[in-house]
């Protein structure tokens, strides 16, 4: 139902239609992703040094995934993009300015699908039917929000959920409403992709400019989709 | 987040930097000794010596998987880890703090590989400014066969073979130090680092140090009584 689901139906579906897809996510680095999932085991991760070790995972995918994907004429999914991790890093009062700069780097999205889930009970849900039961950092232990796992998972979902829905408007990203069945998230994610790899992509620059992302100017590829949604937020 | 110059601690910072073979890390373990001596709480931080980052930084570097941008921010993860954990804590606490080799290292070496300066800057927002940044200045032929007589392998990223100057580890390590010391050199007046003459005696070099470093303590010590 979630990101990864979409990202899966999407892929099979781009290839079967002739196009070429990397996927990639967060933590999937291979410079950098064992060692934050090892860090998240322990209890001695700080804001400053999570940030900085996402962005070490980030930016490793970027320069060795999905430039040279996107300058082979791939269509890129990625699996959250540098907005989860600006959502993180504000969550945990991290000054904004830094962590833009530390991400100036990144490329813009042609588009970014936001999976929205209206509220904090419905990926508790999930949170549930995944068998797993709530993460330390999804649930923003870190951050002392609440008394348990799931006080603290709602009220940190809840802030996330706020953060989302202003960078949408800032960066205009594409909502979808992920509370409705897979077929039907799954099928508006087709014809929005459709529609970006068959007509020519209008820059999004006007929404990005104050993040002061660079445009790779060597970027032949048509389309670079990127899904990002709440559930399972702060973790892997 | 606080960023660079705004912090307010009761503690002192004293960091060493300078190229390879300058000297730096003999010095700070004599002043080390030295302000144990005198009765003061001091606290001892190294360059990667971050337990959460450090397993990612030795696979990389045996592997060869760094670019120059996640050379500079795993770097930066490690210095993070350092700063939250051996370096603010202790500084709150009115400890001194001697760091060896900090944020200027990350200047001079990535500038070196090519990072945007302002860039690099900006990742390293969040440091403490040091109370004084000591720069163990050695000509470049000094620093240079100190390090090589010393070793015969140049280590892979420490000779900057992965920015293909030249397959002669050697050449390339001459090469880089020298990047590394003008950008060093230009930070002397950017920082205010308190440039040391590390062609001197150690000797006097330390009793440089302590002489600059004394007007930085609180006369009242802890745990000495006279």
């Amino acid at each position: 139902m979630g990101r990864s689901t979409h990202i899966a139906l999407l892929k099979t579906w781009l290839e079967s239609r002739g196009h070429a897809v990397l996927d990639t996510g967060m933590t999937r680095s291979i410079l950098a992703g064992r060692g934050i999932k090892e860090a998240k085991q322990g209890h001695t991760l700080g804001r400053l040094t999570m940030q900085l070790f996402y962005a070490t995972d980030f930016i490793d995918r970027l320069e060795n995934e999905m430039l040279p994907a996107l300058r082979a004429g791939f269509v890129v999914l990625t699996d959250r993009y540098i907005y989860s991790a600006m959502a993180r890093a504000e969550l945990r009062g991290i000054d904004t300015a830094w962590i833009r700069s530390i991400y100036s780097m990144a490329l813009v999205p042609d588009a970014v699908f936001y999976l929205r889930i209206s509220s904090p009970q419905q990926l508790v849900e999930r949170v549930l039917s995944s068998g797993r039961g709530f993460d330390y950092w999804e649930s923003g232990m870190d951050l002392h929000l609440g008394e348990d796992f799931y006080d603290s998972f709602i009220e940190y979902q809840k802030r996330m959920l706020k953060v989302f829905d202003r960078m949408s408007t800032e960066y205009g990203f594409h909502v979808l409403n992920a509370s409705r069945t897979v077929r039907s998230v799954a099928s508006d994610l087709r014809r929005a992709v459709t529609k970006l790899i068959d007509e020519p992509a209008t820059p999004a620059e006007d929404n990005v400019s104050k993040l002061q992302v660079i445009r790779d100017k060597s970027t032949p590829a048509k389309s670079a989709a990127k899904s990002t949604d709440l559930t399972k937020e702060a973790l892997s | 987040m606080i960023s660079y110059g705004q912090h307010q601690f009761p503690g002192k910072l004293f960091v060493v930097e300078g190229t390879d073979g300058s000297g730096k890390s003999t010095q700070l373990a004599l002043l080390y000794q030295w302000l144990k001596a005198e009765g003061y709480p001091v606290f001892f931080s190294e360059w990667n010596s971050s337990p959460l980052v450090k397993d990612t930084t030795k696979r990389a570097k045996k592997r060869h998987l760094f670019t120059p941008a996640t050379f500079s921010l795993l770097h930066a993860t490690d210095f993070a880890d350092r700063t939250e954990r051996d370096i603010v804590p202790p500084l709150k606490a009115g400890a001194i703090v001697l760091a060896d080799r900090y944020i200027y290292t990350a200047f001079a070496r990535d500038v070196a590989r090519g990072c945007d300066r302002a860039w690099v800057r900006d990742v390293y927002s969040f440091a403490v400014k040091p109370t004084v940044a000591f720069f163990f200045r050695a000509p470049l032929d000094v620093a240079v066969d100190r390090i090589v007589s010393g070793r015969p392998n140049l280590k892979y990223y420490e000779a900057g073979m992965d920015l293909g100057w030249s397959d002669e580890p050697e050449e390339s390590f001459t090469i880089f130090q020298g990047k590394i010391l003008d950008e060093y050199d230009r930070m002397v007046s950017e920082f205010g680092l308190t440039v040391i003459d590390a062609t001197r005696s150690i000797e006097r070099q330390q009793r440089e140090m302590r002489l600059l470093i004394s007007q930085h303590l609180n006369k009242k010590r802890r745990g000495k009584t006279h």
